[in-house]
């Protein structure tokens, strides 16, 4: 119990005084996640929405790995992009092994199915009501996609979110395949978990209520903009 | 989409940007506390800004064989001396030393305290099966710590035995968690948070001594590493100033390291 009233007071006062070095690590988690988030959402929110419409032969088995993909092991993803992005694999010449970039890109693979499953469960319960309309006015499947995306947005924002929320806890992909750098790729997970191995809970207990604190801060800010749960809207 | 792009390059431009330096360093060295104090000496002193990756000694010498890092600053030298043959590395230059130190529960039932020797400490603990927390990670500590399981002749099969397969700190909370016995370095040992019931029990048998060495990864091997640049890290770390940093770094008025680099020829 003792730890965990320090570990709130270690995280109030790196808030208050503006820690230097918890902005660059708050910072660049925000980065690498929103970054990874956008990436995830551009592939896919339409995957999702043209799952939901198109009628083909395996459609069934994909949506069942899409969903089984959402479980997705983020300390497997980050060992494999490892190996890719490692000198000696195949894509070791670009040199973005211990980069954001290597960071993003783990992230990418890890939240995109869980993103597209969710888009398509939505898509899917209001391509249901748009269905007879949309045919009868004889639109290409690209207008009934953007259409689907744009009356949907609500939902898909909270498939995006989610896909944000899973991001953003994430250690075990970008602790691999980042290494922890300081001033280079370290974020708030991968220092919760250094400082943890240190044996200092509460500094580690701070950082972690910084990033619930972060975390909650951003779906409030969205929630906002889009204006959702307001009066006159759904 | 080309506004992501856009900022996917920047990123990965201001990450590689300047003279930054890739060295794969131990969780041991790391949790020390010398690299906070090590490191802002060598940006002012030679402009580099050295990356530090923490891992165990194992996947140290990988990152070296991969190409993936310029440096390796490990402690273990058999697997230095079979890296530097398999021709991953130039040269290996000794840099520094600390020690090995066991520790376990402060009422010591194994009374590893009187023991005399390393091997007899490690018996102690065998006889009576206390609990004994291995790195079991194929680190430098990890590899010192069979060492002497091998060198003491006893079995340390059983319950007793737990390889937790982490670094320094975490197994340290671990131990500290079960109240076992512990191979750790003493700089880890002093600098760690979280030492509840635990106690520093038994050192000073010189097989307990642990050299830290520097191996540049091989440029010929991988054209891309920033050979120059490890070069110049090697003259600051057998330099002077770096012999006075780390001989002077204390932590509770006990001096971790002891600096013993040969000048160059």
């Amino acid at each position: 119990m003792g730890d965990i009233w320090e570990g709130l007071v270690a995280g109030f006062w790196l808030v208050v005084t503006l820690d230097p070095d918890l902005v660059e690590i708050t910072l660049r988690s925000l980065q690498v996640t929103v970054t990874a988030t956008v990436i995830a959402s551009l592939i896919a929110l339409p995957f999702g929405a043209w799952l939901a419409i198109r009628r083909f032969r395996h459609r069934r088995a994909t949506i069942a790995v899409l969903n089984a993909l959402m479980g997705l092991p983020p300390v497997v993803v980050g060992l494999i992009v490892y190996l890719l992005l490692s000198r000696s694999g195949p894509f070791g010449v670009f040199g973005l092994l211990f980069t954001p970039t290597a960071m993003i890109i783990a992230q990418v693979i890890i939240i995109t199915p869980l993103i597209a499953s969710i888009a398509h469960q939505s898509v899917r319960d209001i391509w249901a009501e748009y269905h007879d309309l949309l045919i009868s006015f004889s639109t290409t499947k690209r207008q009934r996609i953007a259409t689907l995306i744009w009356d949907g947005r609500r939902a898909l924002m909270t498939a995006a979110l989610a896909g944000f929320g899973r991001a953003i806890g994430e250690v075990g992909a970008i602790m691999i395949v980042g290494g922890n750098i300081d001033h280079a790729t370290r974020v708030l997970t991968t220092a919760i978990a250094l400082e943890t191995g240190k044996g200092d809970f509460a500094l580690a207990l701070g950082l972690g209520f910084v990033l619930i604190a972060l975390a909650v801060a951003v779906n409030i800010a969205i929630h906002a903009i889009g204006q959702t749960e307001s009066e006159g809207k759904w | 989409m080309i506004r992501v792009l856009a900022c996917v390059l920047a990123l990965t431009g201001t990450a590689s940007a300047a003279e930054d330096l890739k060295m794969a360093v131990t969780t041991s060295f790391h949790n020390s506390g010398l690299s906070e104090i090590l490191l802002p000496a060598i940006k002012e002193d030679t402009g580099i800004d050295v990356q530090l990756l923490v891992v165990g000694t194992g996947q140290a010498l990988r990152l070296g064989e991969a190409g993936d890092v310029d440096a390796i600053f490990v402690h273990s030298r058999a697997s230095e001396e079979a890296f530097i043959e398999g021709g991953y590395g130039t040269h290996r230059r000794e840099i520094m030393y600390n020690d090995f130190v066991f520790v376990g529960p402060g009422a010591d039932p194994a009374a590893i305290a009187e023991a005399t020797t390393a091997a007899d400490a490690l018996t102690r603990i065998a006889q009576i099966e206390a609990p004994f927390v291995s790195r079991g990670d194929d680190s430098g500590t990890h590899k010192k710590e069979l060492s002497l399981w091998d060198a003491a002749g006893v079995s340390r099969g059983g319950d007793w035995y737990r390889p937790v397969g982490a670094g320094m700190g975490a197994s340290l909370n671990t131990a500290a968690g079960m109240n076992a016995y512990i191979l750790a370095d003493r700089a880890s040992w002093l600098n760690f948070g979280n030492k509840a019931d635990l106690a520093l029990l038994f050192s000073g048998d010189p097989v307990l001594f642990n050299q830290y060495a520097y191996i540049p990864v091989n440029p010929e091997l991988h054209p891309h590493v920033k050979n120059e640049l490890a070069i110049e890290l090697e003259g600051w770390l057998t330099s002077p100033r770096a012999a006075t940093l780390i001989n002077e770094y204390t932590i509770s008025g006990e001096t971790l390291f002891t600096f013993n680099a040969q000048p160059a020829f």
